[in-house]
């Protein structure tokens, strides 16, 4: 994985957690499990630019972390989307399917 | 609201730091061990799991490290560990720290405390009067002269009934009354002022009531007073019912209409009244007749508010047309008048105007003094920058940014000033209430009112100067290591001995500064004080030793052909009173609160330029005049008792007089006419101060007193070996001998007068001796922690020379040598500075020479002798050591 072309679009990371979290509260590997998953593991998500990014997110009041137990009874850290993050993702989404929209037109155009 | 509830997000952050990494570290720890299970349930073994989740993982502080960043601002975490850093550095070199501090601190607070009095003086110099900033006085001139005068009362009102743009006008003449007092005059100040006085200035009576317009008008038809707070305190012992009891004042009933608030002390610099009555009362108080109706007489001080709003400009406009007006009209008494709006720092009739230059030469000397404390400290710091040099380029070979590094530096010179800044205003509060203990008595009757308050702006500015100054040389040792080639720089710093020559040069020219500046900082304040000191030592240009004693008859009820019998009876009598050398009479006391007089002249063969009045003031004195106040007739002779009624009229002129009217020819013989009466000039008497000590020169000129007999009260002027006291046991019996009724005054020598004039003055001089000496002893402080500083330095040079075999007399020769050719080039540098730099404060300078040669020696040898023990001590320290151990150091 190391020194390859980065896996993600730059900027596109706080957008896939917060489609990550858009159901349930997961905690930080959850998190990366189901960009995985939901990406039919074509992304991978790196733990070293996942936890600033949950920091970050945090920081900014859309996503909210609270200590929980997780399915094997393990104590972890919970992240939920609040509702500024929700209206955060919509905005991405809009944002997001424009723009690819847009890129696909050109590239197909060719 | 992202954004505000981030921010906010990362405020917290901060003050719960560590909350946060045990929770982050717990989190990591949560998340290495799920991967862990996870690979464990792949099939790994326990140890191969947890390896492979921790390479999974990657560098645990590397992502901690960017989470933080996420959370709080990287900066202020940074700023604190400065901080903590800084103080850290601070205490463990107390030496310097206390050092600079200290030079700091006491170059802010004196600073503040001074300007602070200064600004007070200049600016708001009457305590309770409201709209400060809106008072000007109004000052009469006269077209094509220097000096100023009053203006004369009718021309007063028609300013004030004619002008748009002022709030009132107040007239405040200040003047001395005689009090009786059992079977003593007493002398006590008191003010002319017009019935507007206390509402124009907004000061309550605390009993009673101020004028009323009405009293302000008719002659001598309101015998009224107000008295000040500390009169009814120390006089009327504080009586409750004091209001309409009466006084006597130069022999009238008055009737006591008000008491003044405590702090209120009148309205003019560097006295403070006892009595105020209305300008009604005019002739009552002053000897030289009635004057509300003569526009010819010039004597009012007048003051004028502004409204809001208004420019000193436009007022000033507004009064020159005014004047024009009344020069077409009066052309006889105004012709070449003209009035002058003057801020009140600078007014020319009270003490604000003597005690500009002085407080000018405070300024600078003080000036001086934060200058002198900030080069200290810049330098103390770049001598500290070449200490530190390999600790930076440690730090950046370790990988600091340079960025970071300037950031740490600045912090800590930050930490230091605040400290100072903070010492600062505990010294500058301090100091108000100290200097005042350091003040001179004031003379009697004299109460100077200190504002003791900071102003905070002046705080402010110094501690911004001093603050501005520490940060930029707080950050040249980081400069210093950005040149700085790493690997190179390593080597030499470690291991060198007799390490570069551009480090040694460096120093060098630390010490070369230093002590180039601190000789011009030094030649320059020895250059204030000397002016100072000359100031104070000025002769007023008459002998002070002689005694004065008022004679006022006025009181007593004498009329003038009475009085003058009397009078001349007196003189006759104390003579010849033993122990007497000579006597002489005068209507006014050089440098007392009485007016001169003052009239138009006409001089024959004269021809004023057009539009010109020539002016002259004057006064009436008795024979042996000049003979008795030690003032040298030029040519001609004195005054002598043959002037009497019956000779012809004569004069005495003073050489600017005789200078100005007759600049061609010899004055004496020539005749000029005063008040319709030609007079001769019989003869020319040195130039001699009449009111202060600085004054300009100005034209004046005497009559006998026997011909001009104008006011039954004069005064008697005695010179003599005796005290005071004696001589008013002998004059109360002259006195008695001719009316048993009438009460001497109490005599005192003119010196004592002198000194009231010029209080504020010598007040001024202790301070700046006092800020004087700091700018010394600071210099000198940091002058020996530069040089001390960069001898301690080459220890381990002395070190390695001991360990090959040089003796102790050996090393401190070489010190010494070397440092005191640096002393030496370095007060060359300063002289060649100075004798440039100095004459830039030629104007501040009284009487000295921007050369003088004992302000540049006085710089030399205290130079010398502090760099002479800056090398010796830190040398002698440095041979003492065990070479071995300096070479480790």
């Amino acid at each position: 994985m190391a020194k390859e072309k980065p896996d993600l679009v730059y900027g596109t990371l706080d957008m896939l957690i917060l489609k990550a979290l858009q159901d349930d509260p997961r905690h930080g590997l959850g998190i990366a499990d189901r960009i995985h998953q939901m990406s039919k593991d074509i992304l991978h998500v790196e733990q070293g630019s996942l936890y600033p990014a949950l920091y970050r997110l945090e920081a900014q009041g859309l996503i909210k972390a609270e200590w929980g137990v997780s399915d094997n009874n393990r104590k972890a850290r919970y992240y939920k989307l609040t509702a500024a993050g929700r209206k955060q993702l919509a905005a991405e989404q809009q944002h997001w399917s424009h723009i690819t929209k847009g890129i696909d037109l050109v590239l197909s155009g060719a | 609201m992202p954004r505000v509830r981030a921010w906010f997000y990362r405020l917290l952050g901060l003050f719960r730091k560590k909350q946060r990494d045990t929770e982050m570290a717990e989190e990591f720890r949560q998340h290495v061990d799920l991967l862990t299970e996870r690979n464990i349930a792949a099939g790994m073994s326990a140890k191969e799991a947890r390896n492979a989740a921790l390479r999974e993982f990657g560098g645990v502080e590397q992502i901690k490290e960017t989470a933080r960043e996420q959370r709080v601002w990287r900066w202020a975490d940074e700023f604190f560990q400065d901080v903590r850093f800084g103080a850290r550095m601070l205490v463990r070199t107390p030496g310097f720290s206390i050092l600079a501090i200290l030079c700091l601190t006491l170059g802010i607070g004196t600073n503040a405390a001074v300007l602070s009095w200064i600004e007070g003086i200049l600016i708001r110099p009457y305590p309770l009067v409201q709209h400060q900033d809106r008072m000007f006085a109004l000052v009469g001139k006269t077209r094509g002269v220097q000096e100023h005068n009053g203006l004369s009362f009718p021309d007063f009102v028609d300013f004030e009934k004619n002008s748009t743009l002022f709030e009132s006008f107040i007239v405040d003449q200040i003047t001395g009354t005689t009090l009786s007092v059992g079977d003593r005059g007493e002398v006590a100040t008191l003010g002319i002022v017009t019935a507007n006085y206390f509402d124009a200035l907004g000061v309550r009576p605390i009993l009673g009531r101020g004028f009323r317009p009405e009293e302000g008008t008719g002659r001598n038809a309101h015998p009224v007073v107000v008295v000040s707070y500390r009169t009814w305190r120390d006089r009327y012992n504080s009586d409750p019912q004091i209001i309409g009891k009466t006084q006597m004042l130069n022999g009238v009933q008055h009737t006591i209409i008000g008491v003044a608030p405590e702090k209120f002390h009148g309205t003019f610099v560097g006295y403070s009244f006892a009595f105020w009555v209305p300008v009604s009362m005019q002739e009552t108080f002053d000897s030289t007749g009635y004057k509300l109706e003569d526009r010819g007489a010039r004597w009012a001080e007048a003051y004028a508010f502004l409204k809001p709003g208004v420019s000193r400009r436009q007022a000033q406009a507004e009064l020159n047309s005014i004047a024009q007006r009344l020069e077409h009209d009066y052309p006889d008494t105004n012709r070449g008048r003209g009035v002058e709006l003057f801020p009140l720092w600078r007014t020319p009739f009270n003490q604000a105007g003597n005690m500009s230059p002085t407080l000018a030469i405070s300024m600078a000397v003080v000036f001086l003094v934060l200058l002198i404390a900030c080069a200290n400290v810049s330098n103390l710091l770049l001598a500290r920058s070449l200490l530190r040099r390999h600790e930076m380029t440690m730090r950046l070979a370790l990988g600091a940014g340079r960025r970071r590094l300037v950031k740490q530096l600045l912090t800590e010179g930050l930490l230091l000033s605040l400290i100072a800044a903070a010492g600062g205003i505990a010294v500058a509060y301090w100091c108000r209430n100290a200097l005042v203990l350091s003040f001179p008595t004031p003379a009697a009757g004299i109460i100077i009112d200190f504002p003791g308050q900071i102003d905070w702006r002046v705080l402010a500015v110094s501690a911004a100067i001093c603050i501005g100054s520490t940060l930029l040389f707080a950050v040249v040792p980081a400069i210093h290591a950005s040149h700085v080639d790493l690997s190179n720089a390593l080597k030499t710093e470690a291991g060198g001995v007799l390490s570069g020559s551009s480090r040694s040069r460096l120093r060098s020219a630390l010490v070369l500064v230093q002590i180039s500046l601190s000789f011009v900082l030094l030649a320059g304040t020895v250059l204030l004080l000397q002016s100072l000191n000359k100031i104070r030592n000025a002769s007023p240009g008459f002998n002070t030793d002689v005694i004065a004693c008022n004679v006022d008859l006025g009181s007593a009820g004498y009329k003038l052909d009475r009085g003058k019998i009397f009078t001349t009876e007196l003189f006759d009598r104390v003579r010849t009173l033993p122990g007497a050398q000579s006597v002489t009479l005068a209507r006014v006391v050089p440098f007392g609160y009485a007016v001169f007089s003052s009239a138009p002249i006409e001089v024959e063969g004269y021809q004023p330029p057009p539009n010109e009045q020539p002016t002259v003031s004057y006064y009436e004195v008795g024979e042996d005049y000049f003979a008795t106040l030690g003032i040298a007739i030029v040519s001609g002779r004195e005054f002598l008792r043959s002037d009497d009624e019956s000779a012809p009229a004569a004069a005495i002129i003073n050489e600017t007089m005789a200078a100005k009217y007759w600049p061609a020819k010899n004055a004496l013989g020539q005749r000029v006419k005063v008040k319709d009466k030609w007079m001769q000039i019989v003869g020319i008497a040195k130039n001699a101060n009449y009111r202060t000590k600085i004054e300009t020169p100005m034209p004046f000129f005497y009559v006998p007193l026997r011909q001009n007999f104008i006011s039954v009260r004069n005064n008697l002027l005695i010179r003599t070996r005796e005290t005071p006291g004696a001589i008013m046991q002998s004059l109360a019996r002259e006195i008695h001998a001719l009316d048993a009724a009438l009460a001497p005054g109490v005599p005192y020598r003119l010196q004592e007068q002198v000194d009231r004039v010029s209080y504020s003055q010598r007040l001024a001089v202790t301070l700046v001796g006092l800020f004087g000496a700091m700018a010394l002893f600071l210099a000198a402080i940091g002058l020996y922690a530069v040089i001390s500083y960069s001898v301690a330095q080459g220890t381990r040079e002395l070190g390695l020379r001991m360990a090959l075999g040089a003796g102790v007399k050996d090393l401190l020769r070489l010190v010494m040598s070397r440092g005191l050719r640096l002393t030496i080039a370095g007060i060359i540098i300063g002289a060649l500075a100075a004798l440039m730099l100095t004459r830039l404060m030629d104007n501040l300078l009284y009487k000295v020479s921007p050369r003088d040669p004992f302000a540049f020696g006085t710089a030399f040898v205290i130079l010398f002798v502090v760099a002479f023990i800056a090398c010796f001590l830190p040398a002698l320290r440095a041979t003492r050591i065990d070479p071995v151990k300096a070479l480790r150091v």
